[in-house]
């Protein structure tokens, strides 16, 4: 029985598995979306691809110094409602996003703001590390240097070895850093991608399925790192691994169809969780 | 698998399968690599061909034949009155003193008609020579001196072997009087091919011994010089605005299918417009290479456009989004990382465009180009021919030292081509770049 329904929602798409089992239940959002220090505010979003709908009216609330995970299965639209936190969803033709999303109690999509500075406050690191093909120093420095955060040299010098230190690639790079940064390997480029966010002090980082492209020590090394950016910023990540969810952040998000089905702290998402799609997503029926 | 076994068939291992049509897949496939290989040998075979028969026929140009001759400067034809005016020297009757020594070499011609044949064998821009001489040094003026003087191009294409003297006098063009005339001097050693730097150094001329590239060279630097700094501008800023900002809408698609088209116009019909619209409309000056280089602007961008647009396809998008990530404004994002990675891409389209205007001859005829001018330009706007423009000229004169400058020029227009292409390669190779 399960099996037909995980193949039938497979191949259908649009229709819920829920439906197609014949249960009318509540696609709703279970649990709490607020918290009480809000960073980002997202609010009845709406994202459409031409006439298609990718996310149908998300409610959901990102802390301050709090790693929020996003999961659910491919095509659910967690990657599309990251994206909506930086407006990169604006480089796609078609893409129309309506409801608010308020970045420190501002529309991120009011007129008359600026897509640019707002991506130096809400950073993103994107599943497959895509490092300029520049030198290593360049890739970190690039963000500070077109924002004009640093004065002289020495203050950027500073600050690049700042940044690569906080992604703990500073004792790995230290003695090259003129050499390109796509001859580093993969785990390495990408914590030189965390590097390179961060060396603009964004005030929340995107992360867009990590370490899907990274071996599991690699893995292991980029979620003590966000373990440890935590402190200082607020995470958003997607990931399809419900271990790497549970390991690295607070509260769990589960999206279902573009509908956001369950949200609440990753012990309870994971031990007691409370919407049936959610179960059977995190027990492994489906998805 | 499963329908077999039920259906009683022997069990056959897929291995076994495999192993049976091994053979004629291989087969097929040596087939296909020898009709390839095959291919490439005809084509080498033709270029070789092409190569063999330009050379063949042109070598002999990069030589010309210099006859030495004792030269009187006599004060009494150059400067009677005594004065070494300037004016005096420039007018002074320096046909008389090859005439002169020509006498001495040849006493026995006295015949008038034969004199002037005689005469004819040296250049008619010996004289000149002479006088530049004078000029150039007003002491030569009452000394004796030999000078090698230019042959005339008859003369030059007997001595190169080119006109057979064993034919009957009345077919050729050379008599046997100036045979033999010219064999004398051959024995007297006073006969030389020497390296031809006239044909370097010179504009074109009605004499072929006195006819050169050097017009029509700079003509094609002048018109490629400013074609470059047209349409690789104007080029990389619309595919750059056409990819990565334009919207993609039924507008840009039009224009899309428009650039395409236009890539296949034919390249006189740009002529015709550069006739109408440059000369006849704006007034630009005619057969100048500015008004050329306009022309071959408008038919090099469509190949500029499109080759830069496949360059900036080829950019991942994740370089665009990375850039985009730190917050680099769109324009930012371009210059400072897409445009950098597509440079390769859009320089080797911009050089093989470059090399389709330096081999451009129709639409060059419509705006004049094809006029003939002698002088060596010395600007954009100075009337000016072209390198390809000059082989068809060429091509079209009946003097048979002709035959093997226009060859000669081919030459050169096809090392040029060659040199462009090569640097277009080595480019690609320098900046290729993995990421």
């Amino acid at each position: 029985m399960s099996t037909t329904v995980d193949e039938m929602s497979r191949r259908t798409g649009a229709m819920s598995s829920a439906e197609l089992a014949g249960e009318r239940e509540s696609r709703a959002t279970v649990g709490d979306v607020t918290v009480a220090n809000p960073r980002m505010v997202c609010r009845g979003v709406d994202v459409w691809y031409g006439a298609k709908q990718a996310i149908k009216g998300v409610s959901l609330d990102i802390g301050k110094n709090e790693v929020v995970s996003m999961i659910g299965p491919s095509g659910c639209g967690k990657s599309t409602f990251l994206r909506c936190l930086n407006r990169m969803n604006d480089t796609i033709d078609g893409c129309r996003v309506t409801g608010s999303i308020q970045l420190d109690g501002r529309d991120i999509y009011d007129k008359g703001l600026d897509p640019v500075p707002l991506r130096a406050q809400v950073g993103m690191v994107f599943q497959k590390p895509n490092p300029f093909p520049k030198s290593i120093y360049e890739n970190v420095a690039y963000g500070p240097r077109i924002h004009g955060l640093t004065n002289n040299k020495a203050e950027l010098d500073e600050l690049v070895s700042a940044s690569l230190q906080k992604a703990g690639l500073w004792n790995e790079v230290k003695d090259r850093l003129d050499q390109p940064g796509t001859g580093l390997s993969g785990g390495q480029q990408q914590r030189l991608c965390i590097a390179r966010t961060i060396a603009v002090s964004p005030e929340v980082i995107l992360m867009d399925e990590p370490c899907s492209a990274l071996d599991p020590i690699a893995t292991a090394i980029i979620e003590e790192l966000i373990d440890e950016l935590r402190a200082n910023y607020s995470i958003a990540i997607v990931t399809h691994s419900m271990q790497q969810a549970a390991r690295v952040s607070q509260r769990t998000a589960y999206f279902h169809l573009g509908d956001l089905i369950e949200v609440g702290e990753t012990n309870q998402i994971f031990t007691n969780p409370k919407h049936r799609l959610t179960e059977d997503y995190i027990t492994g029926r489906f998805g | 698998m499963n329908n077999a076994r039920a259906a009683g068939a022997p069990p056959q291992r897929t291995i076994d399968i495999v192993n049976a049509s091994l053979k004629r897949r291989y087969a097929k496939e040596r087939r296909f690599r020898l009709l390839g290989a095959s291919a490439v040998v005809l084509g080498l075979l033709f270029v070789a061909l092409l190569f063999a028969d330009i050379v063949g026929k042109g070598y002999t140009a990069f030589q010309q034949t210099y006859i030495q001759m004792p030269i009187t400067f006599d004060a009494s034809v150059i400067d009677p009155e005594g004065t070494r005016s300037p004016e005096t020297l420039q007018r002074a009757n320096y046909a008389a003193l090859i005439r002169q020594g020509q006498r001495e070499i040849f006493p026995d011609v006295k015949d008038r008609r034969a004199t002037r044949t005689l005469a004819s064998m040296i250049s008619v821009g010996s004289a000149s020579h002479l006088r530049d001489m004078v000029i150039a040094d007003p002491d030569l003026i009452g000394t004796t001196r030999e000078v090698w003087l230019l042959a005339d191009d008859d003369i030059d294409m007997l001595v190169k072997g080119h006109i057979d003297r064993s034919a009957p006098e009345s077919d050729r063009r050379v008599k046997d009087q100036t045979v033999g005339w010219v064999e004398r001097l051959e024995s007297e050693g006073r006969i030389e091919k020497r390296f031809n730097t006239i044909f370097f150094t010179h504009g074109t001329s009605r004499e072929p011994e006195l006819a050169g590239i050097a017009g029509a060279l700079m003509g094609s630097f002048y018109t490629l010089a400013l074609t470059l700094l047209f349409s690789f501008p104007i080029g990389v800023g619309a595919a750059l605005y056409l990819e990565e900002f334009a919207p993609k809408n039924r507008w840009t698609d039009l224009i899309e299918v428009n650039i395409n088209n236009l890539a296949a116009v034919p390249s006189i019909v740009f002529g015709l417009l550069g006739l109408a619209v440059f000369i006849g409309i704006f007034g630009v000056p005619r057969s100048t290479p500015l008004v050329a280089a306009l022309v071959l602007s408008l038919m090099t961008l469509p190949t500029i456009i499109i080759a830069s647009r496949a360059a900036l396809k080829s950019v991942p998008p994740s370089i665009r989004e990375a850039a985009l990530g730190v917050g680099a404004s769109p324009l930012q994002t371009q210059l400072h990382h897409v445009l950098p990675l597509a440079m390769p891409g859009m320089l080797t389209g911009t050089i093989i465009g470059m090399a389709q205007a330096l081999g451009e001859t129709a639409p060059l005829l419509m705006i004049g180009m094809i006029a003939f001018i002698v002088d060596i330009p010395s600007g954009f706007t100075s009337p000016s021919t072209v390198l390809p423009v000059q082989i068809f000229l060429w091509a079209d004169s009946p003097e048979r030292a002709f035959v093997e400058r226009t060859s000669a020029a081919i030459m050169v227009l096809l090392a040029f081509l060659i040199l462009m292409n090569l640097t277009a390669v080595l480019l690609r190779r320098r900046f290729e770049r993995r990421w």
